[in-house]
């Protein structure tokens, strides 16, 4: 008599021999890719926060035409703006480590060995580039108006950028930022290849361990889809509160007319 | 009008023309390319190595046209399935996990796996005594299965190349690695950035792991996989896999 078989070890047989996808196999490795999903995350906002610090006094500083600041600001961002993420992430992982000098400084050790930090660096570089220009064109089209009358209730340059032009401008970047958050949650991929265990790193670690050829890049790829579907509803709410006064004032209903 | 038309024709002609003969009698192998001096690319661009000149002694004995297609490692045995080119010639050891996926030939050559560290490092290899210690290896190796395996508190970092794996090992990023031996000689050892290391233990052992030889992989059921077999037994009989053995090697790699 054949011996009976639980419901678990049939589902396990089908992944295995019948369906498309090795399902069971993936749901044995989720908690992998849910540690994965949070080294993504982690660089991704990490990234934002820190590069979106830095772009506000660089965004500022091109916007008002500083001499001196303007031109070195311009260059830093052309240059980071105008290569690729991967470029960039190699020359601080792999460039650096080659130079002996950088190898026996006191940066080596705790910051530039690691992976994750030489990631870390890249891509808030990289992210501040692009929000500081986008930040940029914002402030620089802050409504005269709003200057003007801020000016006549008797505000010092420092109130006004702090209470009118900055509040503004964050309005205005608010729809291109949420481009900018996702393109860098994508770019984060790249951590993959110097060695971390991102979303995609995990992805290709499953399929290098069982030889598969896209189990771990369509778990990956389902990953990275609900997350962008939750940073699109944030910004949807975001946009909702803050962008409030761009949208067509809805009017009181008028009463329905009596039937005749 | 009349540009855009023999333009569209003469690619559809092109296409007819190459894309037919391909099909007829070339034999695409994928390999890989950075895993000196097996498989690596001269300053030029072109690939040379011993499993480059094996898959073209391979074609000659066959007597078909061969295609060589470059691909990363962790892709090989997928793009092998998807039909990017039609046999592996790139130093893969036959083991269980892979017979899951493909077919293998017997094998071309038998080398052991090793570990290497500075010289002088006294990591014992145990599992308590890799606790924490950074091993670095190719991702989707036979090395992966043996370290996963007999080594799990080891911090394990995966690498697309072994070339990346060495360049880590030189920064002080890892505190070891593991690979085929001869690969490990004459692709680090015995280059400049090799000086200061040495290997660390004796060649390892788990046939589950490391597999039983290097052969040749091509997809499930096909017939390729014998003639490749009967193709390697001649050129072992003729002569011409010892020339290029005694071309890259000072002891014949094939092994018992």
């Amino acid at each position: 008599m054949e011996p009976e078989r639980t419901f678990l070890e049939y589902l396990r047989d089908i992944s295995e021999t019948t369906a498309p996808l090795d399902f069971m196999l993936i749901f044995d490795n989720l908690d992998r890719f849910v540690e994965g999903a949070w080294v993504t995350l982690q660089l991704t906002f990490l990234a934002l926060l820190l590069g979106g610090l830095i772009a506000i006094p660089l965004a500022i500083a091109r916007a008002y035409r500083k001499p001196v600041l303007n031109p070195i600001i311009w260059g830093y961002t052309y240059a980071f703006r105008g290569t690729p993420l991967l470029v960039q992430t190699y020359l601080f992982y792999f460039g650096l480590g080659q130079f002996e000098a950088v190898r026996n400084s006191f940066l080596w050790s705790p910051i530039l060995s690691d992976p994750w930090w030489c990631v870390l660096i890249a891509f808030t570089l990289n992210t501040a580039a692009y929000t500081t220009e986008f930040l940029r064109g914002a402030i620089e089209t802050t409504p005269r108006g709003e200057i003007e009358a801020a000016k006549a209730a008797g505000m010092s340059p420092w109130t006004r950028m702090r209470l009118v032009v900055l509040p503004s401008a964050f309005r205005r970047a608010l729809p291109a930022y949420s481009n900018e958050v996702i393109f860098t949650l994508h770019g984060s991929v790249i951590a993959s290849t110097v060695t971390l265990q991102d979303l995609l790193g995990v992805g290709r670690w499953l399929n290098g361990r069982y030889y598969l050829a896209y189990e771990g890049f369509v778990t990956a790829m389902l990953f990275y889809m609900a997350i962008v579907f939750m940073i699109s509803l944030a910004f949807r709410y975001a946009e909702k509160r803050y962008l409030k006064h761009l949208r067509p004032r809805e009017t009181e209903k008028s009463p329905r007319p009596a039937l005749a | 009008m009349k540009l855009k038309k023999t333009l569209i024709a003469s690619v559809v002609s092109a296409v007819a023309l190459f894309g037919g003969q391909a099909m007829a009698d070339t034999l695409r192998i994928g390999v890989e390319g950075a895993y000196a001096p097996f498989s690596m690319k001269e300053a030029d661009g072109t690939l040379s190595g011993f499993d480059i000149d094996i898959a073209n002694a391979l074609c000659a004995e066959l007597k078909r046209e061969c295609e060589l297609v470059e691909q990363e490692w962790d892709g090989m045995i997928p793009a092998l399935i998807a039909n990017k080119y039609d046999a592996i010639v790139a130093s893969m050891s036959i083991t269980e996990d892979r017979k899951k996926k493909v077919d293998f030939t017997e094998k071309y050559y038998a080398t052991p796996t090793r570990f290497i560290a500075k010289e002088g490092a006294t990591f014992e290899l145990t599992r308590e005594g890799t606790k924490g210690v950074k091993i670095g290896l190719l991702r989707g190796t036979t090395m992966q299965c043996y370290v996963e395996k007999h080594f799990p508190e080891a911090d394990i970092k995966l690498y697309n190349t072994q070339e990346d794996v060495f360049a880590d090992l030189v920064a002080g990023r890892l505190d070891m690695q593991i690979n085929n031996t001869l690969q490990a000689i004459d692709g680090f050892l015995n280059t400049p950035q090799g000086k200061g290391f040495a290997f660390l233990g004796d060649d390892l052992d788990d046939v589950a792991c490391l597999g039983e030889g290097t052969g040749i992989a091509v997809r499930k059921g096909d017939p390729l996989a014998g003639e490749l077999s009967a193709a390697i037994k001649a050129i072992r009989a003729n002569g011409t896999y010892q020339a290029i053995n005694d071309k890259y090697f000072d002891i014949d790699i094939y092994g018992k």
